[in-house]
């Protein structure tokens, strides 16, 4: 019910608000990411212009946040709890949706550029997308899970929260630079501009990175989901192989 | 960036970025214990995968294609010296074939009931610590005595094993026993190891020695060529049915883990039946005491995130 009152609020906040009176043009320092075999992260630098199309709209400052998420996908979040002197899985939480890389960038303290409401309508950061999706099944707290799931990945520098790591020039000229980890997945991922002005969404734009596997990991990854058996019988070639070459090299060696 | 960020390997099904130089290093490391002990190292080595970042259900995938390499360069080795029962080895893996099949099923049967990690490791550790205590008590009684006795004096021993029907001569284990015991010793083997997602030789050659009473020094090589066969059924297996095994991790670990079992097997030749039992006992007691103390002490984060299914 309170989801629905912040729904309400804001959709008519973003009615009576200068809804159009900004624009963005966007720049992507690259529209695709091919990884090969030797892919070891990637740097992706965004920056653009807020056009003004009327000069008295304008009145207060802009602000600027960015959000890079990758494809979703489920996750299971497990608990544990001692039992019997061992500490074993006791209760689980299945996440419908969850990125597993979500960057989200700003020009000051992400509370100060964001307010609650624009973060529920718009699921700015990792936790409002997160909880947008979870449903509430027969687990206690899902909030202790959906936490953990932030947390977790938090650590492992899959979701990143860059405050300030925005610039921004004259109120016109932004730019920010997110690195993507290594361990990247296959898919579309979305980049989304907000223009803020006191915590409320004045502009959005999106556009999409397409990060897709090339080369010879494509191939991999082509043979081993279409002919297995061509897959599994060459891997067990090259092992067997492997194995004869190193025996039969040592045995040259030693005379 | 530097030298070791541009050997960073990124693998096609793991989809995960690691360091090409640990990968060898830890085949390498596998490979001399492969080769010193006729085991294929996978109760130590899936663990490894598991710390380095891999997903588990890639690691035991991939980690059975490595043991093909690594036992195949082994065992080269063992036919050379005539150290290999093939006839023992057959007989044991038409029990491992049987078992591993039985193994699937009683995986998947725990992994509808939501438990099988933890079950996985109970496994791990009852095998590892009971293994691994018999083997050091009886090493660390023989070693006492080798001065004098010969060790080969317990293998002479009746025991109800040879009151079995089905007899069979193995020529070059010098035994002359039931074909009973060895098929399910192979099958308790592939069960264990369809389960824990290992060649479970570390299983296998204590049951070779005390059940079988096999001399040693047969027993390495012979348990090799099984696994061969019980882990090269378990790629395919995978490969065909979840799409987990990963070539070029398994390249890696393979170029590591044969030129290593090729220094493993001129170790273990070099050294004596006792000591090589005794350091077997010693590794396997201490992956045990690993795997239980991560069980007992409280975790740093309670929560553990999973993905749901596979492909």
């Amino acid at each position: 019910m309170r989801l629905f009152y912040a729904y309400v609020l804001t959709a008519m906040i973003s009615l009576v608000g200068p809804a159009v009176s900004q624009d963005i043009v966007l720049g992507l320092s690259k529209q695709e990411i091919g990884i090969t075999a030797f892919f070891d992260g990637s740097e992706i630098l965004i920056f653009g212009a807020v056009k003004h199309q009327s000069e008295a709209s304008s009145e207060g400052d802009l602000d600027v946040v960015v959000t890079i998420a990758s494809p979703r996908s489920p996750v299971t979040v497990r608990r544990k709890e001692k039992r019997l002197g061992i500490w074993v899985n006791v209760d689980a939480l299945e996440v419908d949706l969850a990125p597993s890389f979500y960057a989200v960038a700003t020009t000051r303290p992400f509370d100060e550029v964001v307010s609650q409401a624009s973060d529920l309508w718009h699921q700015i950061s990792v936790r409002q997308l997160i909880r947008a999706v979870s449903v509430p099944v027969a687990v206690e707290n899902p909030e202790e899970f959906t936490e953990a799931l932030v947390r977790v990945r938090e650590n492992d520098g899959l979701y990143q929260t860059l405050s300030g790591a925005v610039t921004l020039q004259d109120q016109t000229l932004f730019s920010t630079s997110v690195s993507l980890p290594s361990n990247l997945v296959e898919g579309a991922y979305t980049a989304r501009i907000f223009l803020m002005n006191d915590g409320d969404v004045v502009s959005e734009y999106q556009t999409s990175i397409d990060v897709r596997k090339v080369g010879m990991e494509r191939w991999l990854y082509n043979l081993a989901h279409e002919r297995p058996v061509v897959y599994g019988l060459l891997s067990l070639a090259i092992a067997i192989f492997a194995g004869w070459a190193a025996a039969a090299a040592f045995r040259a060696v030693r005379g | 960036m530097g030298l070791c960020g541009a050997m960073n390997i990124y693998l096609p099904i793991a989809e995960v970025s690691v360091n090409a130089f640990v990968l060898l290093g830890l085949g390498g490391l596998v490979g001399v214990l492969s080769g010193m002990f006729g085991v294929g190292g996978g109760f130590l080595m899936t663990p490894l995968l598991f710390f380095i970042g891999i997903p588990p259900a890639v690691a035991v995938a991939t980690e059975a294609n490595q043991i093909v390499a690594s036992s195949f360069s082994g065992v080269l080795a063992h036919v050379k010296r005539r150290n290999v029962d093939f006839k023992m080895g057959g007989v044991l893996l038409i029990g491992g074939l049987i078992g591993a099949a039985v193994g699937v099923l009683v995986f998947n049967y725990l992994k509808s009931l939501g438990q099988v990690d933890l079950l996985v490791k109970l496994c791990y550790v009852i095998f590892l610590g009971v293994v691994g205590g018999l083997m050091f008590i009886e090493s660390l009684r023989a070693l006492r005595k080798s001065k004098r006795i010969s060790a080969s004096k317990f293998r002479k021993k009746r025991t109800w094993i040879h009151a079995l029907p089905l007899k069979m001569r193995f020529r070059v284990s010098g035994l002359y026993i039931s074909a009973i015991p060895p098929v399910l010793v192979g099958i308790v083997v592939g069960i264990l190891a369809a389960i824990m997602g290992v060649g479970g030789g570390f299983v296998m050659v204590p049951a070779m020695i005390y059940l079988l009473g096999m001399p040693t020094k047969v027993v390495v090589g012979t348990s090799l060529f099984q696994i061969i066969f019980v882990t090269a059924f378990t790629t395919m297996l995978h490969a065909t049915t979840n799409y987990t095994v990963d070539m070029v991790l398994a390249v890696l670990l393979l170029v590591g883990g044969v030129i290593g079992a090729q220094f493993g097997t001129m170790i273990g030749a070099k050294l004596k039946a006792e000591q090589l039992r005794i350091l077997l006992a010693l590794m396997v007691l201490l992956v045990c005491a690993k795997l239980a103390f991560d069980l007992i002490v409280q975790p740093s984060e309670l929560f553990s995130l999973g993905t749901v299914g596979g492909h």
